[in-house]
């Protein structure tokens, strides 16, 4: 059972307040993930539910119980760090080993656990190197093998895929998705790329300077995101947002709409741009129009590929369903 | 890369250097070679002609040399120990954050920059001085009876003179391995479960590996010819004579230059059969 609920809990490093008191709740089972803009204390509140950092204020529980003054050994999550973190003088069998060695198990249990771990994450023919022999791939794999022999209530995961490229970026996304489908274990993920987040999440929480903005599930996030930073923070590439006259139309201080959902016409439409540049990616074209009023530029996707180049003129009709309204303090209106 | 021209004007240029560096090793090498071959009196008579090997066998056989050699490598050998042991936990201690880190760190590197004559001197007369010393008023002040030390503990003494000579910089160099120690390292095996002592004993001394390492084998080059120490403090009494002083006796005090060189061959033998046993103990921390 991997159940945390933080109770209004506030980190202050010296008079610097980087979470004011907030809450939350992580339920069994779920994959959560944090994500914000850099800065905003994402690894902060990770480490704090790990208690590698002793809050200023309020009450962690774990299954219930309360962990808050709970040493980090003794809360059952496993973490995996940006920086792996693995013991550069151990091999890797004996890196996986530690914590059950730590733990004081039977020879025979950590054998099998080491086996199936390696099975499943692909490392049975690199158990006797050292991990400075490995790739960063394989490197972030020994981490989370350590974190899965230990059979912990909750996995933490701090920006595990950063320090990979795209492509392996993409596959240890899928292991790491397929991993959760497996085990069915909570997850809590920090990361500040909003694909991961979209990809992976049952629940996304999203963070800016310590608070709180919105938490659900992607999708609810994408259709109805709750204010202005939501709104740009998730979506790719980012809603557009309109302020103005074009604005007071609708009644709201600014409008949205994403690139997505956007018409473009060579002929006829509500707005009239010139074109800034197009990107052609083959399934998809992304435009830079400028010249569209309360909005510069406004970026538009159009499925497929539409032949138009920097300079054309080109019209623009937002489909109506998909705008978003926010007032005046930048939160949604109905 | 280089062309055949550039290597050759390379090897022009550097030559002189090479040179250099070649005679200022082999001359005195071959001159200690060659003394210890030679029966060389000073004071008396002079150069008598070739010895044989007369002077090695005589420097081996006097009753002062196999002492003399196992007091070096206990001088060495307790230097060593304490020297890392302490280094290490002073390591640990000025790697914390605490108030006043400045002026603590350059406190604890100040006994490196006295000179060994000079600390000695300031420890034999102003520690270790049975009556007026420091040590004396205290043990006085305790009711007990002030100890000799330079003639009592006559080896415990030097070893600790040194010692507090050689400290500084072994925790200088292990504080810098500590401090590139990657901290989520110790977080990750705190949440591994590894209490204070196997998170030392796991991941610090793995980490400090090679630093040790390089503390021992720099400290070893010159404790071998530790010198001033003895010099000032004890004369070579008392069961402190060393192979270096063995030698200085029989160059300077026997005016013997012919055995003295003798020694000095056997010394250059100590200390490479001392350097190949730390290699193959120590050494391989120095790859990977
Ligand atoms: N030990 C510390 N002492 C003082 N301030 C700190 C400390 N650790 C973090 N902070 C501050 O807390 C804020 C949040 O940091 P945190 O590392 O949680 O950000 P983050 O969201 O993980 O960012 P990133 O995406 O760049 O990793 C930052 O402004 C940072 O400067
Ligand atoms: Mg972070």
């Amino acid at each position: 059972m991997g159940r945390i609920q933080l109770k209004q809990v506030k980190k202050s490093f010296g008079d610097v307040t980087v979470i004011p008191p907030l809450d939350l709740e992580i339920n069994d089972g779920e994959f959560v993930v944090f994500v914000g803009p850099s800065g905003c204390g994402k690894s902060t509140l990770l480490r704090l539910i790990a208690g590698l950092e002793d809050m200023t204020d309020g009450k962690i529980e774990i299954d219930g119980q309360d962990a808050t003054s709970l040493p980090p050994a003794k809360r059952k999550l496993a973490m995996v760090f940006q920086s792996y973190a693995l013991y550069p003088h151990m091999t890797v069998r004996k890196n996986i080993a530690f914590p059950m060695r730590m733990a004081g198990m039977d020879q025979a249990e950590q054998d099998k656990r080491i086996a199936s771990a390696a099975k499943a994450l692909n490392l049975t023919d690199y158990l006797d190197r050292r991990p400075g022999q490995l790739s960063g791939g394989q490197r972030q794999r020994v981490a989370i093998g350590r974190a899965i022999v230990r059979e912990p209530e909750a996995f933490l995961f701090d920006e595990p895929l950063s320090n990979l490229d795209a492509a392996l970026r993409v596959g240890m996304r899928m292991e790491i998705s397929e991993l959760h489908k497996k085990l069915a274990t909570t997850m809590v993920y920090v990361t500040h790329d909003q694909v991961e987040a979209m990809t992976m999440a049952d629940k996304i929480v999203v963070l800016q300077a310590g608070v709180i903005e919105q938490v659900g599930s992607p999708l609810e996030l994408y259709r109805a995101p709750r204010n202005k930073f939501v709104a740009g923070f998730i979506g790719s590439p980012k809603m557009n947002l309109i302020e103005g006259a074009e604005a007071t139309k609708h009644n709201a201080q600014t409008i949205g709409i994403r690139p997505e959902h956007v018409e473009v016409s060579t002929t006829d439409g509500l707005w009239q741009g010139t074109v800034g540049v197009a990107e052609h990616l083959g399934s998809d074209t992304f435009i830079h129009v400028h010249g569209v009023p309360g909005c510069d530029p406004m970026t538009v996707r159009v499925g497929g590929e539409i032949p138009v180049t920097h300079g054309d003129t080109v019209f623009l009709t937002p489909n109506l369903q998909h705008l978003h309204r926010f007032d005046a303090e930048g939160l949604r209106l109905a | 890369m280089a062309t055949q021209h550039s290597r050759s004007a390379a090897r022009l240029m550097m030559a002189p250097a090479v040179f250099l560096l070649l005679v200022w090793m082999l001359v005195p090498l071959s001159m200690t070679l060659w003394f210890s071959f030679r029966k060389y009196l000073p004071l008396r008579g002079g150069d008598l002609g070739w010895a044989g090997f007369d002077n090695y066998v005589r420097f081996v056989t006097s009753s002062a040399f196999w002492p003399s050699v196992m007091t070096t490598l206990i001088i060495v050998g307790g230097v060593l120990i304490i020297t890392v042991v302490f280094g290490v936990l002073l390591a640990m201690l000025l790697d914390q954050p605490m108030w006043g880190q400045g002026v603590v760190r350059i406190l604890v590197i100040a006994p490196f920059f006295v000179m060994p004559t000079v600390s000695a001197l300031v420890w034999k007369n102003m520690f270790m001085d049975p009556t007026n010393g420091l040590f004396a008023h205290l043990w006085k002040f305790f009711g007990a009876e002030p100890v000799s030390w330079l003639s009592q503990a006559s080896l415990e003494s030097i070893i600790m003179i040194v010692s507090w000579q050689w400290l500084p910089f072994a925790t200088l160099i292990l504080l810098t391995a500590i401090q590139s120690l990657d901290s989520s390292q110790l977080e990750a095996a705190e949440i591994d479960g590894a209490k204070p002592v196997s998170r030392f004993y796991h991941i610090i001394l793995p980490h400090l590996g090679r630093a040790i390492t390089i503390v021992v084998l720099i400290q070893t080059i010159f404790l071998l010819s530790i010198f001033a120490e003895i010099f000032v403090t004890t004369g070579g009494a008392f069961g402190t004579k060393t192979l270096t002083y063995l030698i200085f006796q029989r160059v300077l005090e026997s005016q013997n230059i012919g055995l003295g060189s003798a020694g000095g061959v056997y010394a250059i033998i100590l200390a490479n059969i001392v350097a190949l046993f730390l290699m193959r103990i120590v050494g391989k921390n120095l790859d990977t």
